[in-house]
């Protein structure tokens, strides 16, 4: 059992990443990783509101009729994100301004609702957990890969601590803008699944069409 | 009126949903394979997208917003954390009835659009926009031209990309990018491609 709940955890990680294979949650994914601290907090309220709302749907399982079961499982989701919501403006108030509306679209971010409906509906309660929490980890993964490649270069700090000295404080590193502004968040994860995906081949996707060779025959 | 004029210019183009705020990425990417389900899911989420900004604004004006419940004889209660669940409930009240109105009256349509309509109440655009409806304080005409364009704006993106990537499945792509990679690539061209409206002013 140990073994598989190992695997719910870390499956999500590369090779059943969330943002990268399913296409799920990269609206915030984009937006919240031109700086490290945000997109941190962004992470840990995402695990924190996946991994929840599977455990409390999969506890409710068994009661939710399946006629309402969207609106269900939206309440418990919506619920959660409001209390992660109150934590981050009492805890973290500047953060929480950068982070705007982003935290609220945690409700309608794919992740969360596509593990509580095809996860957390039939599975056990601890299961459903450790399953939200890996994708949760997974999303976490990637939005840290794009933060750290926005910020190191786009602004030459990390986590708001200066790596490569940029030159209008006299140092040598010239920072490239474009990555801070939206355009680049497409670009990075674009080639980020040209990396895992020329890694894994088993995820390219298939053409629709063949390209004729060129050679004369 | 050259106030909305100017906000729906900004909504549309500026500040499009899809390209510069990244809402509605995940069917922003799923369906934009074919030209005609794109445009579909587009105009269902401009039809939806302007119903429910102006029915979220009047919901925080006359009962969430703090001493908004002053006609019912609580001025002191403030309800503004109850916005999201409020919010998104709305959206799938009215998605629901939108759809059971099309279907009764409606056929032909129901037939085009019925399928979008489900996905539209997780669609992040849809709730993003009322957010940024609360966030940027809008009057309830505001709210009405920032519904219709931001939901046309993000028509107009997801449109185009169709048109983009209807023509991109006959180039030689490397295997790698083939499919998702070469869609957020081409996203990322098209917001750029965006951002020179960023000096647009009326």
């Amino acid at each position: 059992m140990s073994q598989t709940r190992k695997q719910l955890l870390v499956d999500p990680l590369v090779d059943n990443n969330p943002i990268t294979l399913q296409v799920l949650g990269i609206c915030s994914a984009l937006a919240v990783t031109s700086s490290l601290n945000v997109a941190f907090v962004m992470s840990l309220a995402v695990i924190a509101v996946t991994g929840f709302s599977s455990l409390f749907i999969s506890f409710l399982r068994n009661y939710i009729p399946n006629s309402i079961r969207i609106i269900v499982q939206m309440v418990i989701i919506a619920s959660l994100v409001i209390l992660v919501d109150q934590i981050i403006k009492a805890y973290a108030y500047e953060i929480s301004k950068t982070l705007s509306v982003f935290v609220g679209l945690i409700i309608t971010n794919c992740i969360v609702m596509g593990r509580a409906e095809a996860f957390a509906m039939k599975n056990t309660p601890f299961n459903s957990f450790v399953d939200g929490i890996g994708n949760g980890l997974g999303y976490s993964l990637l939005l840290m890969c794009v933060g750290v490649v926005r910020e190191l270069f786009g602004s030459g700090t990390l986590f708001g601590i200066t790596i490569l000295d940029p030159v209008n404080n006299g140092g040598w590193y010239v920072p490239n803008g474009l990555l801070l502004l939206p355009p680049s968040a497409f670009f990075i994860i674009g080639f980020l699944i040209w990396g895992v995906r020329s890694w894994k081949k088993s995820q390219i996707e298939a053409r629709e069409y063949k390209i004729q060779s060129l050679e004369v025959h | 009126m050259e106030a909305l004029i100017s906000l729906a210019v900004k909504a549309i183009f500026v500040e499009n949903l899809a390209l510069s705020f990244f809402l509605g990425m995940c069917t922003f990417i799923a369906v934009s394979k074919k030209i005609s389900t794109a445009i579909g899911l587009g105009i269902s989420v401009m039809i939806v997208q302007s119903i429910t900004v102006p029915a979220n604004n009047i919901i925080l004006s006359y009962l969430l917003k703090p001493g908004a419940l002053a006609w019912a004889g609580f001025p002191d209660v403030d309800l503004t954390f109850l916005g999201l669940i409020s919010y998104i409930g709305v959206i799938a009240a009215l998605v629901q009835i939108l759809e059971m109105i099309l279907d009764k009256y409606f056929p032909p349509l129901y037939n085009a659009l019925g399928i979008f309509l489900p996905l539209i109440t997780v669609n992040c655009a849809i709730l993003g926009g009322s957010l940024f409806m609360v966030e940027r304080d809008y009057n309830f005409s505001e709210s009405i031209t920032y519904g219709i364009a931001s939901g046309f704006g993000w028509a107009l993106a997801i449109a185009t990309m169709a048109g983009v990537r209807e023509k991109l499945k006959y180039s030689d792509i490397p295997d790698g990018l083939q499919g998702l990679g070469i869609t957020f690539i081409t996203a990322g061209l098209m917001a750029m491609a965006f951002m020179c409206f960023s000096g647009v002013k009326l």
